[in-house]
């Protein structure tokens, strides 16, 4: 397959930035859309160019680093799935493909594709823990989870952290993500003492970050590679409405 | 390679309508007033297929109601003082939470955002909004007022309603049409919308539906009057 690039390139964060064209030839549809760019990424090397940065890790689709704006979609129209598990059987040949990174002001760009995404640590410090005495492991009998209750949790857990739902919310929210890690640590027993504080002081710091505000319009859940499903930003409302009413 | 920014500085929101979902909590409580006000308005004028004198002696009843016991005029001026107390908070909010977003995403992508959750009612939110205001201040100098109704402020309820959509003027009720269904749309994703920011969505299937249902059975309710008055079944 023969593709046409727009991808947009940024040398630092105080670079104003522009889209710029590429050529790649002969792309296996077999590729992921990493390996793609890998083999664009070494024509420019050898031909003594910048490579274009992106961010990437596991390629397995489980750590959350990858993630594009492919054609206007975050990690691209395949559903469930991160950048790294995109396959190029996907395209077309002869198509052109568009690349941006996630855009979000909480987001800045480092380089080309690859975006700072600390706000989401900063949000997890703020309250995205339990606060567990050190001692040895208690057994595993000892605190009882309904099945129900640890199967939901285990779903808002496997969010991975990418910021898909922030690139495709069109008021740039971290609702869904923020949510998740209430809705994992707040449906199990041990994370019952700071739910209440947790849900505050999360909120509040999505919002310090300069996060928009959720509008219910499931884009996030629509792209996220682990299908977060919306209801966690309900229970995150809950939450926080308790708080705030006390 | 430069080393990212650090974070950048900013007035951290306090308080309860500080923050995003607070301002989202008001939205939706003064977005149910406003649901409620308008299930009793639509009500109040399918009373105009009853008859004239019906209709006037609802609209008499409206600044009546609670009298001996309350001045005229006592609960409608207090629901007329919570209606606006609840589309201003709720303008405030929507306003402060737009300008919130636009600061969120600085820069757009260039490609064509391609919606991957359908919801067409959901992007017609603010805008549609601003239409619904629009049309709010038309339609209270029409038939509250009287200012652009052509038998006036002083003119029985009924005539003020025959003569506002006669059929020579069918571009107002077109604009009435227009506008309600920008109602509708607001409604579709607004009532369920403020169900999840208040914590209480479940089974998200059902509480789309009904809104859905809940925003059609509204606007046919509302729109048969104006129509009715157009092709003249009531006049």
């Amino acid at each position: 397959m023969n593709l046409t690039l727009k991808i947009w390139r940024q040398n630092g964060s105080s670079d104003r930035g522009r889209m710029v064209t590429y050529e790649v030839q002969d792309v296996s549809p077999d590729m992921s859309f990493l390996e793609m760019l890998d083999v664009l990424n070494e024509r420019l090397t050898l031909e003594g160019d910048d490579p274009v940065a992106f961010d990437h890790d596991c390629r397995e689709g489980i750590c959350g680093m990858c993630g594009m704006v492919i054609n206007g979609v975050a990690h691209g129209e395949q559903r469930a799935t991160t950048t790294c598990q995109l396959h190029m059987r996907h395209f077309e040949d002869g198509a052109t493909v568009t690349i941006e990174p996630w855009r979000a002001a909480p987001f800045p760009v480092v380089k080309d594709l690859v975006v700072d995404r600390s706000s989401f640590d900063r949000i997890i410090q703020a309250g995205g823990f339990i606060s567990v005495p050190a001692g040895s492991a208690p057994d595993a009998h000892a605190v009882p989870v309904p099945k129900d209750d640890a199967d939901a949790a285990f779903d808002a857990a496997t969010c991975i952290g990418c910021g898909a739902c922030v690139a495709a919310c069109p008021n740039g929210s971290a609702s869904l993500f923020t949510a998740a890690k209430i809705t994992h640590l707040g449906l199990l027993p041990q994370g019952q003492p700071e739910r209440a504080a947790r849900a505050k002081a999360m909120v509040e710091q999505m919002d310090a970050e300069g996060f928009g505000g959720c509008t219910n319009t499931g884009e996030c859940t629509a792209v996220c590679p682990k299908g977060i499903p919306l209801d966690a930003i309900a229970r995150m409302n809950a939450d926080y409405l308790k708080t705030a009413s006390k | 390679m430069d080393r990212a920014p650090a974070a950048p500085v900013r007035r951290r929101p306090r308080g309860f309508y500080g923050s995003s979902n607070g301002k989202k909590a008001v939205m939706a409580v003064t977005g149910a007033v406003l649901v409620l006000f308008l299930v009793g308005h639509m009500l109040g004028n399918l009373k105009v297929f009853l008859g004239a004198d019906s209709f006037n002696h609802y609209a008499e009843w409206l600044r009546t109601v609670g009298s001996p016991a309350l001045p005229n005029r006592t609960l409608l001026t207090i629901a007329e003082i919570g209606l606006t107390v609840a589309v201003v908070l709720h303008m405030w909010s929507a306003v402060s939470l737009a300008r919130r977003a636009a600061k969120a995403r600085p820069v757009k992508y260039a490609a064509r955002v391609k919606p991957q959750a359908g919801g067409y009612a959901t992007r017609t939110m603010r805008y549609g909004g601003v239409i619904i205001l629009l049309f709010v201040i038309w339609h209270l100098l029409d038939l509250t007022f009287g200012v652009v109704n052509p038998k006036g402020g002083e003119a029985m309820p009924y005539d003020r309603v025959v003569a506002g959509f006669a059929p020579d003027r069918w571009w107002v009720t077109v604009f009435y049409v227009v506008a309600l269904a920008m109602v509708g749309l607001h409604l579709r994703h607004g009532m369920w919308s403020a169900l999840q920011t208040l914590g209480l969505a479940h089974r998200y299937k059902a509480l789309k539906t009904a809104s859905t249902v809940i925003s059609a059975v509204l606007v046919a309710g509302f729109v048969a009057v104006p129509l009715a008055v157009m092709i003249g079944v009531v006049k």
